[in-house]
């Protein structure tokens, strides 16, 4: 369980959040939703010490994330941020690869090699293996990111809008990937937060879902509860129809 | 009716002038002033032929922050120079006589300036960054050019016209200094008639088109003034990257107008008052020499580093 | 052995035994077990000066891939970032102030003064929009044109401009047994790199990835600016600065390659190392027998790659998506 208590933080002077308080639990996808600058980003930062925490505290599984050295976090849980300008000049298996780092620093190993070939075919990236990341769209870009994020092999995996350039066969191919690696019935499935702009995906696949606005979180819970014309319309500020659909929410936020 | 602040420049010119001359004047009068004023000459023809050049190049490029010396163009012509003594020698270069040397460095200029603007805006119209960035490496790679040729020429015939191509402030060939004069007045007088007409070249080509301006041949014609105004002020005085640019942001800041009928004498007499003034300054008040290219080099590049911070240059 | 492993030994081995072989003296290498004149020139002059040449554009090829990664900028390299301006500064006025300190400690005070440089051009670019990648390399090179007419300034007053024309342009024409030892650390500092080879790759995927991986961002930033600095002050110090050699020659490698500096950094390491040599034959034989500098050879091929590089295919260029 990743515990949120009282978090509060500036970026420049401008207050992002405030006084943030949450339980995000071990099992399945955790989807943040909210307006733009709703705070999702910072606060999924700030749970992977990408940003330094000011106030309050971030507890993952038993760890604070402020006292824990970054080494070992890194083995318990993996971010993938959302990239500006990539640039390097690495070969996708390379890339995918480095996930890996932590665990071997340096020296791969069969088991390293192993997680690597599994998170490129879990992501369809066989194809792209020896390509250039610069000479990639940035859809491919993002999946190998992705895949990276996998390869670090942690419990708890934490994707700043994974969907970001992804087209929508990619976009749900990723999203069943992300929902079977988190399955409980599995020997060691994993725990996801992403942050999701399209909230029908966060519909369709997430477990649970914590909506924040104005750096407050205003309403989390299991999809059904949260996602209802009530808490959508306050959240973004507009009338939202919500239709049921299989069972599962369909969020009429374009009509 | 002129305007004031254009008449407040001339006074300045005219101050910084008369310091430049008469300050600490004692000994053999007439013989000094003969000096200083040859000095002072060739300092009115550079500031007139930078803060001219600039301007007009960047009407031209419709682009406030290039100038000739950032593209790279007075390093291109301190390379022809030396391209032009390894070729012909260093004897067949010094026997060029004067006005068919000038002449043909002009032509040469030129031609050469025209590849290189069509390569840099062919390429990159649309990538201002990669432009000057190009632009800034061509400058580089023809000043290591020109090192290479140097040593490769015969040292013996480069001594010969070490002399006649490392002009700097200090000294002032007086017999370049006839032709420069001529051609800074010429370059002068055609611009002078063409003032209404780059105003309307700074509109940009489909509006200036539209407006029944013959574009692409003024351009030519533009280009090729401003080629031989840098080969006057780098053949005398040498190479200063940021004169222009610094010259040009304070015309278009004092001046406030788009017309160039302002916009070039104010940029010309602001080039020829910062030179004549800072030569005063250095030479004679701090008594350091030739360290006023350095000077503006250093804030030049300051003042350019923060147009670049300040997202002017975008 | 990977081919271009291969291929950078062959090609360095040629080159070495060339360099041995030209100079303005008769030498046969069949001599050196008979005659001990021939010796003592191989050992005192021939070697030395094809190891100073060697070690020189190996250091400032690994130094410029470093610095690459950490600016996260394909186009930058020390000598257009205002690190060997500000190096030159350093070893400028502690010239003026300590002429008489040994040649180790003028070397500290110009590292410290090029890490200065470097960190003041870090600050500059910060406040560059990310999305303008070629904003950075412009900005380096008015910045090292400002600290240069600082240094020339200083020079001049101090009548100190011939030790300038020294430090700006590599020569090894002057280099003999005794004369350029300190090259080794350089050369030492570039191994230190291959070992952090991994951490300088991540640090180049950005922060995000750098902390995500657990990595010590700042640690490895602090190593990879200490090395720049290091090597570029040695360099300037023993035989002066060989402009872009750390700029292209991790270019052409990146292009090849790529940029897993655990596989790339040797190639990178021994192509700065080849061309700076090969750079150096040329100089002594284009005008045999005087001697160009091998940095007037490289500064204009260097300068013609970069334009090269910067007219090319876009999307390798900038370091951006």
């Amino acid at each position: 369980m990743i515990e949120i208590r009282n978090v509060s933080h500036r970026i420049n002077g401008t207050p992002i959040l405030h006084d943030v308080t949450c339980d995000i639990p071990r099992s399945g996808i955790t989807a943040l939703i909210g307006p733009n600058g709703a705070g999702k980003s910072t606060l999924l930062n700030l749970v992977a010490r990408l940003l330094p925490l000011e106030q309050g505290a971030i507890v993952v599984d038993g760890e604070d994330v402020s006292r824990t050295p970054s080494r070992d976090l890194a083995l318990r849980l993996a971010i993938v941020a959302q990239q500006v300008g990539i640039a390097s000049r690495l070969r996708v298996q390379d890339l995918v690869g480095f996930g890996r780092w932590p665990h071997h620093r340096g020296r791969p190993g069969p088991q390293d090699a192993a997680a690597v070939a599994e998170a490129i075919s879990d992501f369809g990236l066989e194809d792209l293996r020896h390509r250039f990341l610069d000479e990639l769209s940035g859809g491919q870009q993002q999946r190998a990111f992705v895949a990276m994020g996998f390869a670090q092999g942690t419990d708890w995996l934490l994707l700043d809008e994974p969907l970001n350039n992804l087209d929508m066969f990619h976009a749900r191919a990723l999203m069943a990937r992300v929902h079977a690696q988190t399955r409980p019935s599995l020997d060691r499935p994993r725990s996801v937060v992403m942050v999701v702009h399209e909230i029908n995906y966060a519909a369709g696949w997430a477990d649970h879902i914590v909506a924040l606005k104005d750096g407050q979180v205003s309403a989390s819970g299991s999809p059904k509860d949260i996602l209802t014309p009530a808490t959508l319309s306050a959240l973004f500020g507009m009338e939202i129809r919500v239709e049921q659909v299989e069972g599962r929410p369909l969020i009429m936020h374009h009509l | 009716m002129p305007d004031r602040r254009l008449v407040l420049l001339a006074c300045l010119l005219v101050l910084a002038c008369a310091l430049f001359l008469v300050w600490g004047l004692k000994g053999r009068v007439g013989f000094i002033l003969e000096l200083r004023s040859i000095k002072l000459a060739a300092l009115l023809c550079v500031g007139a032929a930078v803060g001219i050049s600039t301007v007009v190049f960047q009407t031209v490029t419709g682009n406030r922050i290039l100038t000739p010396a950032i593209m790279g163009f007075d390093a291109l012509f301190l390379l022809m120079q030396t391209g032009l003594v390894f070729l012909l020698g260093g004897f067949g270069y010094l026997s060029l006589a004067g006005p068919a040397k000038f002449l043909l460095e002009t032509v040469v200029m030129m031609a050469a300036a025209m590849a290189l603007f069509s390569l840099l805006l062919g390429r990159g119209k649309h990538d201002m960054h990669r432009m000057i960035l190009v632009g800034v490496i061509f400058g580089v790679f023809f000043r290591s050019l020109t090192g290479f040729l140097q040593r490769v020429i015969d040292p013996s015939e480069y001594s010969v016209v070490q002399g006649a191509m490392f002009a700097s402030f200090g000294s002032v060939d007086p017999a370049q200094l006839f032709f420069a004069g001529a051609v800074t007045l010429a370059a002068l007088a055609v611009l002078a008639r063409l003032a209404g007409t780059l105003d309307v070249v700074a509109l940009g080509r489909s509006t200036a088109i539209g407006l029944g301006l013959a574009y692409d041949r003024l351009v030519i014609a533009l280009l090729a003034v401003t080629a031989a105004l840098v080969s006057v002020s780098t053949a005398l005085v040498g190479p200063i990257t940021f004169l222009g640019l610094l010259v040009a942001a304070l015309a278009h800041a004092l001046m406030r107008s788009h017309r160039h009928a302002v916009l070039l004498p104010a940029s010309a007499m602001i080039a020829a008052t910062v030179l004549v003034a800072g030569q005063w300054l250095f030479e004679r008040v701090l008594h350091l020499q030739s360290t006023l290219a350095v000077i503006i080099e250093f804030f030049g590049g300051t003042f350019f580093l923060f147009l670049v911070l300040k997202g002017r240059i975008r | 052995m990977r081919p271009s492993y291969f291929l950078t030994i062959v090609t360095l081995t040629v080159l070495a035994l060339v360099s041995v072989l030209i100079g303005a003296a008769p030498f046969d290498l069949r001599d050196i077990a008979s005659d001990p004149e021939a010796l003592r020139l191989l050992l005192v002059s021939r070697l030395p000066r094809t190891f100073a040449a060697l070690l020189t554009g190996a250091a400032m090829a690994v130094a410029g891939v470093i610095m690459q990664l950490l600016v996260r900028n394909r186009f930058v390299e020390p000598g257009t970032t205002g690190t060997t301006e500000a190096a030159m500064l350093g070893l400028l006025l502690v010239t003026l102030a300590a002429p008489a300190m040994p040649i180790v400690g003028k070397m500290l005070v110009a590292a410290l003064t090029a890490l200065l440089g470097m960190g003041g051009f870090l600050v500059l670019i910060k406040r560059l929009p990310p999305e303008q990648p070629l904003l950075v390399p412009l900005v380096g090179l008015i910045y090292s044109g400002i600290i240069g007419a600082g240094t020339t300034f200083v020079a001049y007053q101090a009548d100190l401009m011939q030790y300038l024309g020294v430090w700006m342009s590599g020569e090894f024409s002057g280099i003999l047994a005794g004369r350029y030892e300190l090259l080794w650390l350089a050369g030492a500092m570039a191994v230190v790199a291959y070992v952090a080879a991994d951490q300088f790759t991540i640090v180049g995927l950005g922060r995000s990835t750098s902390v995500g991986l657990g990595l010590n961002y700042g640690q490895v930033m602090a190593l990879g600016l200490v090395t720049v600095s290091m090597v570029t002050a040695l360099v300037v110090v023993t035989v002066g600065m060989v402009p872009f050699v750390g700029l292209v020659v991790p270019n052409i490698v990146a292009r090849i390659m790529g940029d897993n500096l655990r596989a790339s950094l040797p190639v990178v390491a021994g192509m700065g190392a080849g061309m700076v040599l090969a750079s150096d034959i040329l100089g002594r034989v284009v005008r045999y027998p005087y001697e160009i500098p091998a940095g007037t050879i490289f500064g204009a091929v260097g300068a013609a790659i970069f334009l090269w590089l910067l007219l090319g295919k876009p999307a390798n260029g900038a370091r951006n998506a």
